[in-house]
């Protein structure tokens, strides 16, 4: 069973190896979980999971695996219920004496007995079952020397499988949210060395060789620093369709102006023609040929939309969504230029991929650019492939 | 061995408490993420605390490079001597100075090392920690010396998360990830701050605490530390209970952004905050 865990944890998508999972014998060869399931619940997160999105696939498994396991905790906490709280006996000093002459064998096997018998619910006073404030030799808040004391303590513990049910860490699963945080993460890896920033590093070999010809006088070189940069262009798609994602386009937004060196931004409605506007309530446009002649090439372009329009829209001359707006060269091969021109340039969505191939427009557009879904997985798989290179080759 | 069981000044959940120990028995680093304010940092002072031990802080630097953690070799310095003729220069050990790491390493007796906001650092920064973490000991090539740790230090390293921290250094670590406090908690760990507080100050400041926290479109939610100090503003300031029932006084200590202020004050008329953008304009 122990090591159908370990399987199921990858079956599940949790990334682990067999290291942690050696680790983690380690650990319960030392009885670090003191034989509770809840602790090893906790311990075995703690050795095997590295990163809270996983949490959530972490309690599948747990789930998956221990679900119907009868532990020591569980049956405790059974019997807690049964039991409330009643004012403590008095008792002569007599009978005290009676009592004190049970044996803790006897009363082992009696409790076991009860136990079996299920006599610990609502049961208050008496001198034989688990109860409360009776003689018995079990239950709470009882009085009986040599007895066994169930529960007078608050139990502080929830049972592992309980914890693992509430599935508390849903939302940090990778595949659900986005928060500025988390794409800033996605987004920091965007960038790439560049040596920038005041000189503070010594540079031995050029201050050895300054000072010898500074006839011994000692003469120092600094030099730059390596410093993370990137330039990256980010062009989204605003109003129709995309008002739903408005909020998490402008988070994807500000997590970018914070961690990107070189930033640009523009707007596009649907699809971008000649012109494209640099501000949210598309009134300021620049030309969309100056942009692509006058910017660098190496930027790494993003776009963001949901790709859904009528094929019109990409096709057709004066197919724009606004009546107002003409325009001589189809939407479609603006983006291509796009693609030409950016060897590095992907296309997040948020819609969901498994909607992906029922929109024609969708279907065009991958035809041009590698789309990913806007989720922190999908941020993370464009990033990664945005800088490992895939997307120049891709193009041809 | 040590048992770790908490401190007086700090509230400590029982799963933390057992991956505190999981990771001192393994002699394995305890790495502790969470949201900002949730009291990672003040984790490894309280261990130090409780198990009465000396406690070295290694705070890390953007710039920083791993080799500084383990020694410095002033060369600099070295120069000078030798240029104005002061101080003995072929002993080289006296230019060599041992970092943070270094110090837990060569301590007599069994300290707690605390590894603060890993994630500041650069991405290779870890990866060179790795063997001189897992063997606890380092070689100094200009003096042919080895570091040995004597007794394997406590290691609790920090991390915001800003950047994430490579695979195989999260495979030698313990990972905890402390969640934020639930209202019960929350309200333990003030107590252990303001003993004294009114229970109907409390009780109210926590429910506007929450409330807060409830938007999804913050930019950036308040934290424990947030809450603590807005405590602190309100028990200053003489606000009576009723008054933080109606608004919410010294907004600014809770919110750092003029959007989030915005939002929420919007949200105190209608459920403007939850639904919408603001930022669209043609909506066809």
């Amino acid at each position: 069973m122990f090591i159908d865990f370990f399987f199921r944890l990858k079956a599940y998508g949790v990334p682990v190896s067999i290291h942690e999972w050696i680790t983690l014998h380690k650990a319960l060869a030392l009885n670090l979980n003191n034989c509770s399931l809840t602790s090893f619940y906790h311990i075995a997160k703690a050795i095997l999971v590295k990163h809270e999105i996983h949490f959530d696939r972490y309690d599948l498994a747990f789930l998956d695996t221990f679900e119907d396991v009868e532990t020591t905790d569980e049956m405790l906490e059974e019997i807690l219920n049964g039991l409330k709280k009643v004012k403590e006996l008095h008792l002569t000093e007599e009978e005290k004496r009676q009592m004190q002459e049970l044996n803790l064998d006897q009363i082992l096997r009696n409790f076991e007995e009860q136990l079996r018998e299920g006599h610990y619910r609502d049961h208050v006073g008496g001198n034989k079952a688990i109860g409360t404030g009776g003689r018995s030799t079990q239950g709470a808040w009882g009085y009986n020397p040599a007895g066994i004391r169930i529960g007078q303590g608050v139990s502080r513990h929830r049972r592992a499988v309980q914890i693992a049910e509430r599935r508390t860490f849903r939302n940090y699963d990778s595949a659900v949210t986005l928060d500025t945080r988390q794409m800033k993460v996605a987004l920091s890896h965007l960038r790439s060395l560049l040596p920038i920033g005041p000189g503070d590093r010594l540079n031995l070999e050029e201050t050895i060789d300054a000072t010898c010809r500074n006839a011994g006088e000692i003469e120092f070189v600094w030099e730059n620093k390596e410093k993370k940069a990137s330039k990256v262009m980010l062009l989204m798609d605003v109003g129709g369709s995309m008002t739903p994602y408005a909020e998490l386009v402008s988070r994807l937004f500000s997590a970018a102006s914070s961690q990107i060196h070189k930033f640009k931004y523009f707007y596009f409605h649907n699809c971008v023609y000649q012109d494209i506007w640099i501000d949210i309530e598309r009134n300021q446009s620049r030309s969309t040929m100056d942009i692509l002649k006058s910017e660098d090439d190496d930027y790494k372009v993003i776009f963001i939309g949901d790709a859904e329009m009528a094929p019109s829209e990409l096709t057709w001359v004066n197919g724009a969504i606004d009546y107002w707006y003409h325009n001589d060269t189809p939407g479609i091969v603006w983006l291509k230029r796009f693609r030409e021109k950016f060897k590095n340039s992907i296309w997040l969505n948020p819609l969901p991929k498994r909607s992906w191939d029922y929109i024609q427009t969708i279907r065009m557009i991958r035809g041009i650019f590698p789309m990913f879904e806007l989720t922190l997985d999908g941020l993370d798989e464009g990033v990664q492939y945005l800088i490992s290179g895939k997307s120049a080759l891709a193009r041809a | 061995m040590n048992y770790f069981t908490g401190s007086d000044d700090y509230v400590l959940s029982p799963s933390l408490r057992d991956n505190v120990n999981v990771s001192i028995a393994l002699g394995r680093p305890l790495i502790v993420k969470g949201e900002p304010g949730t009291g990672k940092t003040l984790l490894a002072h309280s261990i130090a605390k409780g198990l009465n031990k000396r406690l070295i802080i290694w705070n890390i630097k953007s710039n920083m490079k791993a080799r500084e953690g383990l020694y410095v070799y002033d060369t600099v310095q070295r120069l000078n001597h030798a240029r104005f003729g002061d101080g003995d220069v072929s002993d080289i050990k006296r230019y060599i100075k041992l970092g943070k790491l270094g110090e837990a390493f060569a301590s007599p007796e069994q300290v707690v090392l605390l590894i603060d906001e890993i994630d500041k650092a650069e991405l290779e920064f870890p990866n060179d920690l790795l063997n001189e973490l897992d063997e606890m000991s380092f070689y100094i090539p200009e003096t042919g010396e080895t570091i040995k740790a004597k007794h394997r230090p406590i290691v609790i390293i920090t991390s915001n998360s800003e950047k994430e921290l490579p695979d195989p250094f999260l495979r030698r670590c313990v990972f905890h990830y402390i969640e934020f406090p639930e209202p019960e908690l929350m309200a333990e760990i003030v107590k252990v701050h303001f003993p004294h507080i009114e229970k109907t100050l409390l009780r109210e400041a926590l429910k506007r605490f929450y409330w807060i926290r409830e938007f999804d479109m913050l930019r950036k939610k308040p934290s424990t530390s947030e809450l603590i100090d807005w405590l602190q503003a309100l028990i200053v300031g003489g606000i009576p209970p009723k008054e933080v029932e109606k608004q919410i006084p010294f907004v600014g200590v809770l919110l750092k952004k003029k959007e989030d202020i915005d939002l929420v004050e919007k949200s105190g008329k209608t459920h403007y905050a939850f639904n919408s953008s603001g930022r669209t304009r043609d909506v066809y």
